[in-house]
Parts: structure tokens; sequence; C-alpha cells
């Protein structure tokens, strides 16, 4: 299932002479989806809080998630007041920061899970929390420690004047987004982008939804039309027979909400750090079993 | 009415230096955008202007009173005139603002109103506005602001708005702000956000600006017609500080006219509970806007106290900011206790009942009386009345121990 021999057809604009990507890429991220693309398979980018509930537990989470399929790792820095997400992101960043976790303990956090792994580890996180942090510093550390990319919700193209150089000469990659409603938008954000683009799936905040947008398979034309980089979907997927529903029409899929709220919920439950990674695990495993299922399904139908 | 005028220099549209911008969700960016060239649109039809103009007259009453405040006059040994916006339909001046905002919501095909508020009167504002032009209401508020602000929590009841309940964060203002933004994301399409106050990603801050800059355009006329020269000094609450920039815009280049605004010290700015966003504030990106905030060393958001719900936040309009720091306006900071000393010696002195927000604005004149002299004019805005505050007030003078009812004739 890991060596799918040929490539998939909707991964075709990540061509070798795509102008971002003309040289060997030196980006974990970039490495990652080059990677995966000539062996026909689709990212699964799994998403955690740093802290939640605890450094260790997240630690723990983490390494198991990367052991269990998940190709790119997504963790959130805990923002006290997180305006694109919903309540139960909002819940796990209110759980981090009761016990002080800071974008310090974030980068502690990669910084220890670089230790056993390579694959590309992407911070989601606020503006503050970087214009705080000071944006020289911050890059720098990002690429120190092995943060490959950053997902900044409240940060659109537009006001990326001051800090998308920054971030290029750390060779740290400034997530670009899109969404169903972005329209004519589509190709000025995902023109000169790097790594993939992040499509928002649904309209408002992040969180688990029963049911897709009915428009998603509008939206991915759209994106697959313009765009030069592979694209990721995000926001309200949850089900292991969604993922394997979308595995023919993205290139990536995030999934966020509903690890988190099994990490509250096993939390409430009061099981420790290895009992909810080994949940959490299982969990993401099914993911990944349902993403390959679709991706080769796709291509047996294709 | 020209936008233009009086601008600061920009690098960016939207910015007052490097204050402002709009810093957005991808999902927000289109209805901001759509936003900005609908009041583009707007504020070059002269139709629109006819109408808003038309409603600021027939509906909210306009112009308010330059009242001549003739005891706190002689109290002071200086010409004080008061800016009643409390006489404003709705009772404050935030009405000037929805109903630009609500006209221009029509233009654009909108059905549906989302507001967030503090104290309640830009949610009263908003479901007032939403009723006379048949279109749903939804105002989110902060749970500890219900219980402080009961009274308008009903009014928006009776005009027909639904009154969210937010109980995330310290359920105040600032996270009223954040789950109507929230809801904006959910609803970006059919949903109209009328934001209260100069805050916000742009082009909010311009929008509420232009809208309420009619306070300061007729301070300017009244006052000429009156003395035949501009005032001293103006002085007006801060919170987001509509008010406050609707006050000082007109007057920012004529150098000789001091603009002074009154923030929240809460319990005193020595003690963690205030809402000093101007003395305390670091640079810092919220809401939507490059601006001041009241955070921590990370970045982490400060919970605020004031007892006033309508300046209990923790950042600051970027104009405002801008305005600080190239120092053309001045800012200082009032305790609840002064405010509601204030608010008492209003009532007293003039028999006016004052907005606890604008308590602060009276609490400051007070403060400054003795930097003023004799010949000079110096006008407070009186952004609200204070019937919203007066069980608040009653509450805090008994927890206190304060005299505030004496009766001089016993």
């Amino acid at each position: 299932m890991s060596d799918l021999p040929i490539k998939v057809p909707g991964t075709s604009p990540v061509t070798p002479d795509t102008p971002a990507t003309t040289a060997t890429p030196t980006n974990r991220l970039e490495k990652k989806l080059a990677e995966l693309a000539t062996q026909g398979r689709k990212a699964l980018i799994p998403f955690i809080v740093a802290g939640d509930p605890d450094l260790r537990t997240s630690q723990a989470i983490a390494r198991t998630i990367l052991h269990s399929g998940a190709d790119i790792l997504e963790i959130g820095v805990p923002f006290s007041d997180p305006s694109a997400d919903g309540p139960t992101i909002m819940a796990a960043d209110a759980r981090a920061l009761a016990h002080g976790t800071s974008i310090v303990d974030a980068f502690h956090l990669v910084r220890e899970l670089r230790a056993e792994t390579q694959k590309p580890i992407l911070f989601l996180l606020y503006y503050n929390t970087v214009v705080q942090m000071g944006l020289d510093l911050f890059f720098a550390t990002c690429r120190d420690v092995g943060v490959d990319g950053i997902i900044v919700p409240d940060l659109p193209l537009e006001e990326q004047d001051e800090v998308g150089p920054i971030a290029d000469s750390h060779d740290v990659i400034i997530t670009r987004m899109v969404s169903p409603l972005s329209g004519p938008r589509l190709s000025e954000l995902t023109v000169n982008g790097r790594g993939f683009v992040y499509c928002v799936a649904a309209l408002g905040v992040t969180g688990e939804r029963s049911e897709l947008s009915a428009d998603l398979s509008t939206f991915e034309m759209a994106v697959r039309a313009v765009s030069p980089i592979p694209r990721a979907l995000g926001f309200g997927i949850s089900t292991p027979d969604q993922v394997r529903e979308l595995a023919a029409g993205w290139d990536g899929i995030i999934v966020g909400s509903a690890i988190v709220r099994r990490i509250g919920e096993g939390h409430a439950a009061g099981l420790n750090a290895q009992q909810l990674a080994d949940q959490l695990g299982i969990y993401v495993s099914s993911l990944r079993e349902a993403l390959d299922e679709g991706t080769l399904a796709a291509l047996q139908g294709g | 009415m020209n936008p233009a005028q009086n601008t600061p220099a920009t690098s960016k549209p939207g910015r007052f230096g490097p204050y402002g911008g709009r810093y957005a969700a991808e999902t927000l960016m289109p209805a901001l955008l759509e936003l900005e060239k609908a009041y583009k649109e707007a504020m070059a039809d002269p139709s629109f202007i006819a109408d808003y103009q038309r409603l600021l007259r027939d509906y909210a009453g306009r112009p308010s009173l330059f009242y001549h405040a003739e005891r706190l006059s002689s109290e002071l040994g200086t010409h004080v005139y008061l800016k009643r916006e409390d006489l404003n339909h709705t009772g404050a001046h935030k009405i000037n603002n929805v109903l630009g905002q609500v006209l221009l919501a029509r233009r654009m095909g909108k059905k549906r109103l989302i507001a967030e508020t503090g104290a309640g009167q830009h949610g009263v504002a908003t479901a007032t506005a939403a009723a006379l032009f048949g279109l749903t209401c939804t105002v989110f508020m902060g749970a500890e602001d219900m219980e402080r602000q009961a009274l308008n929590v009903y009014r928006m009841e009776l005009l027909g708005a639904t009154v969210t309940k937010v109980t995330s964060g310290t359920a105040t203002l600032k996270d009223a702000t954040s789950e109507a933004m929230r809801e904006w994301t959910r609803r970006a399409d059919d949903t109209y956000y009328v934001i209260g106050s100069v805050m916000g990603p742009h082009p909010y801050p311009t929008i509420v600006r232009d809208f309420q800059r009619i306070i300061g355009d007729e301070i300017r006329e009244q006052c000429q017609a009156t003395y035949g020269r501009l005032p001293t000094a103006l002085i007006a609450c801060v919170g987001g500080g509509s008010n406050a920039m609707g006050t000082f815009y007109p007057f920012i280049d004529e150098p000789t006219v001091r603009l002074i605004g009154a923030e929240a010290a809460g319990e005193g700015i020595d003690t963690p509970r205030h809402a000093a966003t101007m003395a305390y504030g670091k640079p810092g990106v919220f809401h939507g806007m490059h601006s001041l905030f009241l955070q921590d060393q990370t970045g982490q958001i400060a919970p605020v106290y004031s007892i006033s719900a309508g300046l209990d936040y923790p950042g600051i309009g970027p104009e405002h900011a801008w305005l600080q720091h190239t120092g053309r306006a001045e800012y200082a900071a009032i305790t609840d206790l002064e405010a509601v000393e204030a608010f008492a010696w209003l009532a007293r002195q003039e028999g006016i009942i004052p907005a606890i927000e604008s308590s602060h604005a009276l609490a400051l004149l007070r403060k400054m009386a003795g930097e003023f002299k004799p010949d000079d004019i110096v006008v407070v805005t009186l952004s609200g009345r204070g019937d919203k505050d007066v069980a608040a007030i009653q509450a805090y003078q008994q927890d206190h121990g304060l005299l505030l009812t004496d009766n001089r004739e016993e």
C-alpha cells in the first residue's frame, strides 16, 4: 500500500518543472510532498495542540501519531482567543494554557520529536504569537528546531509583505489558505506558494461536521485548475469514511478537531499519557487505511 | 463628508502609520473586500449620503445639543460644554454608526445583521436599526455583561433581536467580538457584521470613524456659531474608541485643539484589574488589526477589567494608537471610583445622568480642570445616558460605602 507505483490523476500540477520546486527541495515539507507525489500517495496531516492536556502527554501522542501513518504533523500553539477555531480546539487551547504552555514549550516539543523523526512538522498559530516573539527570532528558531512551515489563520497574503521574505530567508513556509469563497482570488493566492495550499472545506470555524459541503467537488476543481502546488483539505473532516471518499480529489487531508476531541474526552475519562497515545494511534491508523484505500480505489476506478 | 480628508500618512490602505491593516481569515477576505468596495461606492453616491443624513436628522434626532454646562463651568473656572450624544435615539452615539452601516448592508442586499456588544448600547442600536429596516439581527454579548446590563438585553429582545450569550474567555466584549467574527465566518455570504467601534480589520476602523465624525463636525460648527472660534480641548472616553474618534477626527489638522482620551483604569493601574491599553498596551495583532493590546510577553491577550462594560476591552482602535504614537492626542486613565464620583457629580450639578463610560471623560475633565483658563472652551462628549448603569452604580456605592445620594435639604 505504501508503494503505489503510478502517479494518481489529480496530482498533476506537481510537476518537476514547477518553478517553486525546480531545485531539489531542502525543506522537509516540500521533500515529503514530492516523495508522496512520486509514489502516488496522499498526505495524512493530523493536528494536535501543544501542551494538551499537558506537555508530556502531547509529546507521547505526537510520537504515536507519527508512527501510525501520519505524513505531516500539524501542532497548534495555544492562544487565548483563537478566533478561527470552534469550541473543540478552543477548549484544547484553554487546557494547554491552564498550565502555561507557551511558544517556547511548543518549540521544545518539536526539538524532542526531531530526535526521532524527519517528517515535516508545521505550527498552527495566531499571528500575535509570531509578532511578540519577533519575526527574526521566531523564524530562526523554527529553522533551528525543525519547524518546516506555519499556518496562520489571521495572516492573509495581503499582510505578508514584511514577514514573507523573513520566513523565506529561514526556509520556513507560510502556508497559503484558500476557501470556497476565494473565487477569483484563487490564482493569486496559490501562485508562488510553497508546500501545500490549505483548502478550507467548510465556512466557519474549525470543528467536526457530520456532512461536508455538497459543493466540495466544484471547489476541488477550481483549486486544481490554478494551483501549482498540492492541495490539502481541512476543516470538518472527522471520519474514515469521509477520508476514503476525499482521497481521490485531494493531495492531502487534514484532521484536527476529531483528534483533539478524542484527547479531551480521554483526558476527562482519566486515561494516562500512554493510554491516550495508544487510543489516538488506533484512530490515526484507521484514517491512514481509509486514505490509502480511497487512493487505490480512485486509481482502479480511473 | 469627505473621508479622505485628514487621513494620516499611511503606507497602505487601512493603515494609520504602522497600525491597522486587515489580519483576517481567508474565509472573510472576500467579504471584507466586498465591503470596502461597496463602502467606497456608497460614500461617492449623493443619494446614499442624503439617506444617511435624513436618518440622522429624522430618526436619531441630530444635530445633538451643544450644551453649556454653567454650573460645571463656574465650579471649574472654564467654559465647559457637553456634546449631548446621550440625547440621540437609543441613548448613545452608537446609533450614528449603526444607521450608516445598516444603510450600507441594505445597499449590499444583506438580510441579516450580527453585532457584538459590551455595555449593550451598540447592540440596542443595531437591534433598533434592524427593526427599522426589517432585517433579522443577532447580537453577541458576554455572559458577564448580560448580567451587568440586563436592561439592555431586554431592550434588544423587545426590538426583535436574538441575544446570544458568550461564555468563553472572560465572557465580556473581547469574547463577544471573537464570537461575532466566528459567526461571520460561517455566514459571510448573507450576513452583514455591524462592528460597533473603530476597530477590527480594514475597512471597519475607517467606516466607523466616518459615520461617527458627525459628532466632531457638529461640535466644530456649533462652537464656531457660539464663539467664532475652535474649542481649546476635546475630551472623550475610549474603549475601542468610536465616540472619541468621531469627536477628534475633524480637528486632527487643527494643532491648537487638544485631543484628550479617557481610558479605564478599573481598580487602578497599579493593580492587574484595569483596561488601560494606551498606557500599558504593547503593539500586536488581534481582532483583525495591528494596534496596542494588553497582553503577556508571549502575546496571550490579558483579561481586563473596568466597571464599565463598554470600556472593558484589551485593545484600542488603530487610529488612536497612531494619534498617541505621533503625540497628536493624549490619553489618561480613570479609575472606577473616579468615574462613579463623576457620574454622581454630573447628576447633582447639571441634572444629567451620564453613562458610566462617559463618566470617565467627565472625571478626566475634573482632574485636568487646573490646566484650563477662564476663556478656554472645553468640550466633553457625553457619549451616552446612564439609565442602564443606575443599578450597577447603586450596588457599587453600597459595596464601597460611598455617599453619593446625600440630600442637600436635610
